[in-house]
């Protein structure tokens, strides 16, 4: 599905990403994870067009998106922080992006399950982080797309937002699309990741699924595997 | 495009300072009519306060529109918009929402005086009309320096440095050498030198279309033989012209090589 050959990306000096390789098939929950300021947020930004490599090639669904424009259409993607016009309301903002997508949009369900009806008409500038991220996830998941692409998805959820976030997770995954998550909560990508691609210095250090990495450093809890992952690098 | 532009316009058509900004206009025109007692001294003093004030409100909006929808654009950078579409409908946005309260704000005190019956209402339409250039000419170029500053502090410093320099220094330093080079014809240097700052450039051709120049002496008969026709008009409406394309074109070529 997302085919990355040799991409480089610098910002001044400070080497980014490293010819970084990167294959993910079509299909399942892909964990990002990496120390800070590994590259996972820049990775994703490549995908999506938002930071352009210096180098290198990213080709989705058999076509390069390097500069294109039509293709996001096909992504959906959940930012890190909620950050939204402070004098639109909720339901214009959701009509919005709804308007500038050619595609059905089905929010009613979402808007539902994370109890957002009475906010609807209020000022996004209003809103606690915890419901704007909410809106940020309907906005993230209201599209029927292939690729879903979420940044630090659970940042500011109360407990029962982020069990309908881990359930709806689960119901795209059902539905055959690829979703790309990065985190720093662990337990989270225990619980739900089929594959990891651990980022180290630019470059994909280990990428397979949870089991495969336990058993690689010989670890049971995925916290201290990777732990392990991050001292080996360091002897 | 327009669906940015008009996210963007509802946007700042809902803030505050849009309303600060169009009552002031509005306070502006009522105070000048009701003291002047006169439209066209009203015209004067207004073209004054709008020189200065429509680059200073123009550029603060525009750098700090574009820092505080950051955000917002990363938003729209994920949909499927080209990105010259998403800067430009901001642009338009926040250019059109100022222009629309110095039009209305100063429309309908003007209005409410009886402009209509007034000699002054071509004069009034050109200072309206200088005004939305400068307005346009000072959000773009406050985008342009936004863009090519990550940093916040910075730049909005070099923003209002950039103002400070076209509304007050040129004119120091245009002055200063008029009267270092007293002894050399300057007629042609201080012509060309008024191009270069849109500031000075609407200035000169209000003052001159306000027919006040006879203030100005020699030069003066210069410049009027210049500005004061309609090639002299047209000129400097297309070399204003000019001053709203170039920053625009440079903030498309930004873009290309932008990371957000």
């Amino acid at each position: 599905m997302i085919e990355i050959t040799q991409l480089h990306k610098t910002f001044g000096k400070l080497t980014v990403l490293d010819g970084l390789d990167l294959s993910i098939k079509s299909g399942g929950i892909f964990a990002v994870l990496g120390p800070n300021g590994s590259g996972k947020t820049t990775l994703i930004k490549c995908i999506l067009g938002m930071v352009i490599p210096q180098k290198g090639e990213i080709i989705y669904d058999n076509e390069s998106i390097i500069r294109k424009s039509e293709y996001r259409n096909k992504i959906n993607y959940m930012p890190q922080i909620a950050n939204f016009p402070a004098n639109l309301t909720v339901i214009e903002l959701i009509e919005m992006v709804k308007n500038l997508r050619p595609k059905v949009a089905k929010e009613q369900g979402l808007i539902s399950l994370f109890g957002i009806e009475p906010f609807l008409t209020k000022k996004l500038g209003n809103l606690s982080g915890g419901t704007k991220q909410k809106v940020n996830i309907i906005l993230a998941f209201m599209f029927d797309s292939d690729l879903i692409i979420l940044d630090e998805p659970t940042t500011g959820l109360d407990p029962i937002a982020l069990i309908h976030l881990k359930q709806i997770i689960q119901e795209a995954k059902a539905a055959g699309k690829t979703i790309l998550i990065t985190t720093h909560i662990m337990s989270l990508v225990d619980e739900i990741a089929d594959e990891i691609v651990f980022l180290l210095d630019g470059k994909i250090y280990f990428k397979g699924s949870v089991p495969a990495i336990k058993e690689q450093t010989g670890e049971a809890q995925l916290e201290h595997a990777i732990a392990n992952l991050l001292r080996k690098q360091n002897v | 495009m327009f669906k940015i532009l008009k996210y963007s316009f509802y946007d700042l058509m809902r803030s505050r300072w849009s309303y600060v900004y169009f009552a002031f206009y509005l306070a502006l025109g009522f105070v000048l009519l009701f003291l002047n007692n006169d439209v066209n001294k009203a015209v004067i003093t207004l073209m004054n306060i709008i020189i200065v004030l429509t680059p200073l409100i123009g550029t603060i909006f525009g750098v700090m529109y574009f820092y505080n929808s950051k955000e917002f654009t990363e938003l729209l950078l994920a949909q499927p918009i080209k990105r010259s579409k998403i800067f430009m409908g901001q642009f338009l946005g926040v250019a059109l929402s100022l222009a629309l309260s110095l039009i209305l704000g100063l429309g309908i005190p003007f209005l409410a005086y009886g402009l209509f019956q007034s000699t002054a209402i071509f004069d009034f339409g050109l200072l309206l009309v200088v005004g939305m250039f400068l307005n346009f000419i000072f959000v773009a170029l406050a985008f342009n320096i936004a863009l090519t500053n990550e940093n916040k502090i910075k730049g909005f410093g070099y923003a209002i440095l950039m103002w400070l320099f076209l509304a007050v220094i040129y004119d120091g330093a245009f002055l200063i050498s008029l009267v270092m080079f007293d002894d050399y014809p300057l007629d042609k240097f201080s012509l060309i030198a008024t191009m270069f700052n849109p500031i000075d450039l609407s200035r000169i051709l209000i003052l001159l279309k306000l027919d006040i120049s006879a203030l100005l002496g020699y030069t003066g008969a210069v410049f009027k033989q210049f500005f004061g026709t309609n090639l002299g008009l047209f000129t400097s409406l297309g070399v204003l012209s000019l001053w709203v394309l170039f920053p625009v074109w440079r903030i498309n070529v930004k873009l290309r090589k932008k990371d957000f």
